[in-house]
């Protein structure tokens, strides 16, 4: 039993990390937001050049990449691309009823399954979501593909995703309410911010376990678990985040706003919780558990 | 990245569950802390150490089997899982074990850990004082120095197992002068030496599971202190980090009462609390695993700091959760007594005790998070 990463997974991590961090991501997913995928396009080009593009066959490996570029709020259908195998360079699909619009559908090639079976797609209409980054479109199928796999893969790297998300929520606070001074003294002096900050941590890195748990496994049990305490997770992180922040983060102008808008469409998307934790009850009350 | 057991561990864990399955009480044991149960849960320890079962992390010449952290985690699974006793001699394993194995001189670690493990001597804690809780440094019962020893005098309350036990540890001011954390020794003594009177305290769940403890120059001799003189407060927090830490809340404990949760859902189905069950269980998991990232974390020479408060706050809400949502399926039932009642009594202390959640989040805030201290 070794339940961490190995070196060659922290340098994997570092290596996501010193690229995103020398990008700026925050102007990325603006462009991207506006309709301008150039600047996305080139960083996910970057990212496929140190290696990302060929780790959808390890699930650990998918799970520390995906919490990175959930820490940054990277754009982009990367779930879609990088865990599911689809046959396309940049891909994204419409996957009901966990996954009704396909992301990004008008610079990724589109798929949709239907009754398991990945077939081709055409873009439809496109959906506004909270989060201004994510282009959602409905698809009309076309040519059948193969049988769709993977779904699990992908629900596994959103979970880790959310993960990343969180941390990155938690880390922009810290060091937020480290600097702002009111009534002559930073507010992270304050207990009640302290308490807020230090639920969010403890929430998150006992929900770290369960990721890195479902990519050892793969059993849908683990995944769905995963995912419902990275989304919570995620979810309370957001919200101290907020109150952390006070006004300014209310604002579309402040860079928070970017993982605020992602953590709340991504946890409708692939699923909702209900769902998931429904799943999770199923197994462990059916007859063969 | 696994979590696959070697095979010494699976043929650790399969002696332990087939000794389980062979030596747990038929029938739940009185509670530990009433004067009927005491001595039955004494008695349970000495089987258990008979069987090298007591201390299984610790050295063979102490009463242990010198097993992995790994197994340590394997042991508890199985004993909460066979619903083996409650453990009378956590205190004095999980704490003062743990610091007589970092600060104790040899000498009394040969004179006391066999004893522990046997349970010849159970251990209670006197940390608290009416003036002094969550605010430890601010302790006033007194160590005095004296031929050959010291005098304690002062009292102690909120003292786990005292009411029962034979001895106890806990700081003393031994220098007047010093301030805080300064000026304080940590110290052994003995629950029915001459000036020492013990009042019982019933706890919420009835039992008197902790009492106070009135000294009045109680004579101890050097022999029985740890660490020096004055350093007491190094000493303790070594203590108290095992105590939020690790050692004292194994995962065991919460994935049992987690599947026992799964159990009771099936058998009292409620679409209401469906979530918290899955929660409730999730957290167990998550407690489990993260306990084995801590332990291979240790494995990679890295070392248990302020990541014990994250512990303890977590398994600390966990349990009071995973009772409460127990007591909501049995739905009127919920007010009868029984393990889950008695469980879910016990798991309020969980929040206050070992240091108060409101203390470790702060611990967690400002030496994870990098958040100013600032003034209290």
């Amino acid at each position: 039993m070794r339940f961490a990463l190995n070196a060659e997974q922290r340098q994997l991590a570092e290596s996501v990390t010193a690229l995103l961090t020398s990008a700026d991501v925050p102007a990325t997913a603006r462009a991207w937001a506006a309709g301008n995928h150039e600047p996305g396009l080139d960083l996910i080009a970057k990212l496929a050049k140190i290696g990302v593009a060929e780790l959808a066959d390890y699930p650990v490996e998918l799970t520390v990449v995906f919490e990175e570029l959930g820490r940054h709020a990277v754009p982009g259908p990367l779930v879609e691309t990088y865990a599911l195998g689809l046959p396309a360079d940049l891909a994204t699909v419409a996957w009901a009823p966990l996954l009704p619009y396909a992301l990004d559908a008008d610079v990724a090639t589109p798929f949709v399954v239907v009754d398991d079976v990945l077939h081709e797609a055409e873009p439809g209409e496109r959906q506004q979501s909270v989060d201004p980054t994510r282009h959602l479109f409905t698809v009309t199928a076309g040519e059948p593909v193969g049988p769709a796999q993977n779904r699990d893969r992908g629900i596994l790297c959103q979970a880790a995703q959310l993960l990343g998300l969180g941390r990155g929520l938690l880390d922009r606070s810290a060091a937020y309410v480290t600097q702002r001074t009111q009534f002559g003294r930073p507010v992270g002096e304050f207990q009640a911010v302290k308490h807020h900050l230090a639920n969010v941590l403890v929430a998150l890195e006992l929900a770290r376990p369960l990721v890195h748990a479902a990519a050892v496994t793969g059993e849908p049990v683990d995944i769905s678990g995963a995912r419902v305490a990275a989304a919570d997770a995620a979810h309370l992180a957001a919200r101290a985040a907020l109150q952390a922040h006070g006004a300014v983060g209310f604002t579309q102008e402040h860079d928070l706003s970017l993982l605020l808008l992602k953590v709340r469409a991504l946890r409708s998307a692939w699923g909702t919780q209900t769902w998931h934790r429904r799943r999770v009850l199923d197994s462990l009350t059916s007859p063969t558990a | 990245m696994d979590l696959d057991l070697d095979a010494a561990t699976l043929e650790f864990r399969d002696e332990v569950r087939d000794w389980l399955a062979e030596h747990v009480p038929t029938t739940p044991l009185p509670p530990m802390d009433s004067d009927e149960g005491f001595p039955l849960h004494r008695e349970w320890e000495h089987t258990l150490a008979e069987a090298r079962l007591s201390t299984v992390t610790w050295p063979r010449e102490f009463g242990g089997r010198d097993a992995s952290l790994l197994q340590w985690v394997v042991f508890e699974d199985e004993y909460y899982a066979a619903g083996a006793p409650a453990r009378v001699s956590a205190n004095g394993i999980a704490l003062l074990g743990s610091t007589l194995f970092a600060f104790g001189t040899d000498e009394q670690r040969a004179r006391l850990l066999p004893r522990m493990a046997r349970a010849d001597d159970i251990w209670a804690q006197a940390w608290s004082e009416p003036e002094a809780g969550s605010d430890l440094a601010a302790v006033r019962s007194r160590a005095v120095r004296t031929d050959g020893g010291w005098l304690l005098s002062g009292q102690k309350t909120w003292s786990s197992r005292a009411s029962h036990a034979d001895r106890a540890f806990g700081l003393f001011r031994s220098d007047p002068e010093a301030q805080r954390h300064h000026g304080l020794t940590y110290v052994m003594f003995d629950l029915r030496a001459d000036g020492v009177t013990v009042r019982p305290i019933r706890q919420l769940d009835g039992v008197t599971g902790f009492a106070e403890i009135f000294l009045d120059e109680v004579f101890v001799p050097d022999e029985d202190v740890i660490g020096a003189p004055g350093e007491g407060w190094r000493v303790a927090m070594t203590t108290a980090s095992n105590e939020r830490g690790l050692t004292l809340r194994s995962p065991g404990r919460f994935v049992a009462a987690a599947e026992r949760l799964v159990d009771l859902w099936r058998e009292r189905p409620s679409t209401e609390a469906a979530d918290r069950v899955v929660d409730a269980w999730l957290g167990a998991r998550a407690y489990r695993l993260y306990t084995l990232a801590t332990i291979s974390r240790l494995a990679d020479g890295g070392t248990l700091g302020a990541e014990s408060s994250v512990n303890k706050l977590f398994w600390s809400e966990l349990d009071v959760a995973l009772h409460e949502t127990a007591l909501d399926l049995l739905g009127t039932d919920g007010e009868l007594a029984g393990p889950w009642q008695s469980g879910y009594l016990f798991s309020l202390a969980g929040p206050i005790y070992a240091g108060t959640n409101e203390i470790q989040r702060n611990v967690v805030a400002e030496r994870l998070l990098g958040l100013p201290r600032g003034s209290r």
